[in-house]
């Protein structure tokens, strides 16, 4: 078994400067692992630091302390320590992330959004307009739709677009902060078959998921969230 | 593979295309630059964001040899791997410099364009500089950047006053682009730029730096800007670099008081 994700000690505290210097804990002494291969869902309400936890893994929160191992061609490597251009090396190469929200940007058609990161590893267009194509098939998207920018498609739409843009790559890592909210049933069952595919071929997936049911489905294992700051106030 | 690919993948072998060791250019305390220092890798966009009279543009301007700096040195890595300390080497040299390895792009494009010749001219210019002397060569290579900068070809021979803020800020990209320099320095190349015109450079930008593989130093006040184009970003205050990171991640997780106030103050439509 291969350690693809290795979090040691990780604590996580955000101080507004602005708003008289507030400053609370979100995560505290979090550490575990995730193997290659493995499904791993973070457990917890709303605001016990799910979300923060993984967009630390994805190295867009930084944390106080500790340290944040990823498998990264074949060493392990700690985001908390990385310089920008290592980390998003392992972004365009090993880590992937995919939320409920697409960044989208004026004049640049779906079918190009889907594409780009594939396309950042040096794939060829047309290789990568073929598997582009293929996802967006999967995933419902009208062909009428491909060449159109996706500003103005619907929130679901939007939110199809980015997972498909998500599973363009076969990440080593894929992270995953709710991508299937608000999508109907058919969809969201294509979605829990590219997660349960990106598995098979041996990714280390760290997912959140408010669907008890497809947590139940999908967890090979949970990781119990409690923001101690919350608690307190609760 | 494309060029910026190249440059990404070849971490290790490749080494930084400009190293920034303590520069200094003060007019005032807190005004103008007080010790910045940093390194910008091949294929990569560094963005410098702050306020209005943060040093961002007095930084720019000592980097792209505008401007002498009171003290420090700015180390470029030329294409033969030769290392020039941009202040040290001759007038000459750095005019050399500017017109094939480097481009800049001003804010406002009168300062940047020759507004008394024809598009075809400002496009040919670097061109000529570095020996080009075919009228046919200048002519189709004129026409072919007007094309790449989504400008009527037609106008090839039309003055720039005649162009609209938009067409005259690509006017000016294609004008330095022209030459493939390696590392160009932008100076809020959108401001004043309506919406739509902005989406479209914007656009354009982002293509031609992935395209050709460019490292490109970005001073700019948007932050969507900042977000859109660059990989990193150095948050500058009172002519000294606050916080430096991963451009998301200065954006979604600021740090430092005045990064945390300059992210909270932008209005989202």
């Amino acid at each position: 078994m291969t350690v693809m994700i290795e979090v040691t000690d990780l604590n996580k505290r955000f101080t507004l400067h602005n708003q008289g210097g507030v400053s609370y804990p979100v995560l505290t002494d979090v550490s575990f692992d995730v193997n290659a291969g493995e499904c791993v869902v973070l457990d917890g309400r709303s605001g016990s630091g799910k979300s923060t936890l993984l967009r630390s893994l994805y190295a867009n929160y930084k944390p106080q302390s500790g340290q944040l191992h990823v498998r990264h061609q074949g060493e392990l490597t700690d985001l908390v320590t990385a310089t920008p251009r290592q980390i998003l090396n392992i972004r365009r190469q090993t880590l992937g992330y995919v939320s409920q929200f697409l960044r989208v940007i004026p004049r640049v058609s779906t079918l190009e959004v889907v594409m780009e990161p594939l396309r950042a590893l040096g794939v060829d267009r047309e290789t990568c307009r073929e598997k582009a194509s293929g996802l967006l098939r999967q995933l419902n998207i009208p062909k009428t739709l491909w060449h159109l920018a996706p500003s103005t498609f619907s929130g679901g739409e939007q939110q199809r677009v980015n997972i498909a843009r998500g599973f363009v790559v076969n990440y080593p890592i894929l992270l995953l902060d709710e991508p299937t909210a608000s999508l109907d049933a058919d969809n969201c069952a294509v979605v829990v078959s590219l997660i349960q595919q990106a598995r098979e071929r041996g990714a280390a997936i760290v997912g959140i998921f408010h669907d008890a049911g497809l947590r139940d489905q999908l967890a090979d294992r949970r990781i119990p969230l409690t923001s101690p700051a919350k608690e307190e106030a609760a | 593979m494309t060029n910026a690919a190249m440059a990404m993948t070849e971490e290790g072998l490749a080494e930084p295309l400009l190293k920034v060791n303590d520069l200094r250019k003060l007019y005032a305390p807190g005004k103008g630059v007080d010790g910045v220092d940093f390194e910008l890798w091949p294929g990569e966009v560094l963005g410098i964001v702050g306020e209005s009279g943060s040093g961002k543009t007095t930084l720019l301007q000592c980097l792209s040899g505008m401007l002498t700096p009171d003290s420090g040195q700015i180390e470029y890595t030329g294409k033969q791997g030769d290392k020039l300390d941009i202040y040290d080497i001759t007038e000459s040299q750095r005019r050399l410099l500017l017109r094939t390895d480097w481009g800049i792009v001003h804010q406002h494009p009168r300062d940047g364009l020759r507004m008394g010749v024809s598009a075809g001219a400002n496009i040919g210019e670097r061109l000529m500089a570095i020996g080009e002397r075919h009228y046919g060569t200048l002519r189709s290579t004129g026409e072919a950047w007007l094309r790449e900068v989504e400008i009527d070809t037609a106008r090839i021979d039309d003055l720039p006053r005649t162009f609209s803020g938009g067409m005259q800020q690509r006017l000016q990209i294609a004008r330095n682009l022209v030459t493939q320099p390696r590392l160009v320095f932008m100076d809020e190349p959108t401001g004043g730029l309506d919406v739509s015109v902005q989406a479209r450079l914007l656009d354009m930008l982002r293509n031609l730096v992935v395209d050709l593989g460019l490292s490109v130093v970005l001073v700019t006040h948007d932050l969507a800007v900042a977000r859109l184009l660059s990989h990193r970003l150095m948050v500058m205050r009172g002519g000294k670099v606050v916080e430096q990171g991963l451009t998301d991640q200065i954006l979604d997780d600021p740090q430092h008081p005045y990064s945390q106030l300059l992210v909270s103050s932008v209005l989202t439509p």
